[in-house]
């Protein structure tokens, strides 16, 4: 299979258009709640927030999360979902929205090394704890196993799934899961994929199992 | 989704506090406490529960699992379900939990949800998750949806004229036949609570699910001994392989001896509006042949008050198949 080449930087593609189709969501959408989030998501001390009791008249609640190692302190509403934290205040995009009610496994990341759906946890009750998202599982120029066979094995086609299921696969790797392809199935079922790139997904988790 | 007060307490005693000022425990509730989230939030997203406060009990130190002095089985409420099902005593002990824990949800879930929050686990009743339409769960009183409509996957024991709707839990259907005990601790002290009388049935009051009362906080479950040479085993049935709600399932713990059973445990799950123990099995096995024929009896001893809907008759027989297939693979050598 040829190498892909490697994507050019959103950032620079943002910066040719002036105006990128996300940052004008995001300004037309949520003016003056992004920016109040913006100038408090600043590096931390590594001490959780503690939002006990600490909500201001605008009823928001101090929140450290550590985001694939960086610390991030935030002000959210308790409404935020840990995947809209995510995907909104941090601006980490690459996990996916899908069903929002637990049921599809788009939104799967890595809380303190476990899987979790982050659509259905509210990201305050995170306060202090460590979240990986697949912008810290590899970089482009260093996969993590996972990503390097799920692009080997073609294991999916529109992509939409597909960071969930890395997610799910890569966590996946360090659970009591038996050796067969139907224990992979079951231990995989939270993560659906619509296009049906089932066969070569549990293809790449098993290359993994083999060679790790 | 409505706005909430988001409280963490220091310790379980703040938290039955902050509790006690709810006006009720039950459906509705306006303080709510906080665990794993997996049912409360979706149910927040799509307004069926509208809490004004939210008490996070996740860092409570309810988290553990302890062998007790008298050869019990102390499991914490904020254990989440996978180290439950994963941990070596459970598995090895009260294998039918484990079994049970591994058939629900997937494991993202599993690794959220935890042991309180999966005995109050709320109904999938799609009548009760659409705030569009007359549910007597959610808004006492404006009838029920589901009589009349889709009622497939719904209960076929312990339904009233007023709910028909299923538990939808699988460890609670372990638990049952596990003989587990819930321990609350509330604004008048602690109490332990049978699982069999933990959950209500709906009668005329189906948006009152359990005995829970406001600043009630289950702390924690515990397992009595395991029985020494029993054979414990869940079976679950549905409509796929992995991630679904049960059509059907049986918990069987059974021990024989001469080719006879001599002590039996059975629960059902997914035909019942509570989680289901069966005296009625349990009497038709203690004391015959360990054959398929004592089986089937018992089968049709548990499903003999079942009342079928509109659409979920064929959970009758499926159930008995259930039940009857469990025990068999229960005893087979």
């Amino acid at each position: 299979m040829p190498k892909r080449k490697p994507e050019k930087p959103r950032a620079a593609i943002a910066d040719k258009l002036t105006v990128s189709r996300r940052s004008f969501l995001v300004s037309a959408g949520s003016a003056g709640i992004i920016g109040a989030v913006d100038a408090a998501d600043v590096m931390g001390q590594g001490q959780p927030a503690d939002p006990a009791g600490t909500a201001d008249r605008r009823g928001t609640v101090p929140v450290m999360l550590r985001i694939n190692g960086r610390e991030h302190r935030l002000r959210l509403d308790p409404r935020t979902t840990l995947l809209d934290c995510l995907r909104e205040s941090v601006v980490l995009t690459g996990t996916k929205k899908g069903c929002d009610h637990g049921q599809c496994g788009a939104c799967t990341v890595h809380v303190n090394g476990r899987r979790v759906n982050s659509c259905l946890s509210f990201a305050v009750m995170h306060d202090g704890e460590s979240i990986t998202t697949i912008e810290g599982l590899g970089t482009p120029e260093a996969l993590h196993p996972m990503q390097a066979a799920f692009v080997t094995c073609d294991a999916y086609q529109c992509g939409y799934c597909t960071s969930g299921q890395i997610m799910s696969a890569a966590a996946l790797l360090k659970e009591p899961c038996g050796p067969n392809d139907a224990d992979v199935k079951e231990l995989m079922s939270g993560n659906i994929c619509r296009c049906g790139a089932y066969q070569n997904i549990v293809t790449a988790i098993q290359q993994v199992r083999k060679t790790s | 989704m409505q706005t909430f007060e988001f409280i963490r307490p220091k310790n379980p005693a703040q938290a039955v506090s902050a509790a006690a000022k709810a006006k009720t425990a039950q459906q509705g509730a306006d303080i709510r406490f906080l665990a794993g989230g997996t049912t409360l939030i979706d149910l927040m997203k799509l307004n069926v529960e509208t809490p004004a406060q939210l008490i996070d009990i996740n860092r409570l130190g309810l988290d553990k699992i302890e062998a007790t002095r008298d050869g019990r089985l102390k499991i914490g409420a904020t254990v989440r379900n996978s180290d439950l099902a994963y941990h070596a005593t459970v598995r090895r002990d009260y294998s039918l939990l484990s079994q049970a824990l591994l058939s629900g949800a997937s494991a993202q879930l599993r690794n959220m949800a935890t042991t309180a929050g999966n005995l109050l686990q709320r109904t999938r009743c799609v009548y009760f998750r659409d705030t569009a339409m007359p549910c007597n769960k959610r808004e006492p009183g404006t009838g029920c949806s589901a009589i009349s409509g889709t009622n497939r996957t719904l209960a076929v024991l312990g339904a009233s004229e007023h709910c028909i709707a299923t538990n939808p839990s699988d460890m609670c259907v372990a638990l049952a036949a596990l003989e587990a005990t819930i321990h609350v601790q509330g604004p008048k002290g602690s109490r332990a609570v049978p699982i069999g009388d933990f959950h209500l049935l709906p009668g005329n009051t189906p948006h009152r699910e359990t005995v829970l009362e406001p600043g009630d906080l289950v702390t924690h479950v515990t397992l009595p001994p395991p029985v020494a040479g029993s054979r414990q085993l869940y079976l679950k049935l549905r409509d796929r392989a992995s991630y679904e709600f049960a059509l059907a399932s049986a918990a069987v713990v059974l021990s024989s001896a001469g080719g006879n059973v001599t002590r039996a445990r059975v629960a059902l799950g997914g035909v019942g509006t509570k989680p289901w123990r069966s005296p009625e099995a349990e009497a038709a096995l203690v004391g015959q042949p360990a054959n398929d024929a004592t089986f089937r009896r018992a089968a049709e001893a548990a499903l003999r008050e079942a009342k079928p809907q509109s659409e979920n008759a064929f959970k009758v027989e499926l159930a008995k198949r259930c039940l009857t297939h469990a025990l068999r693979m229960a005893t087979a050598t």
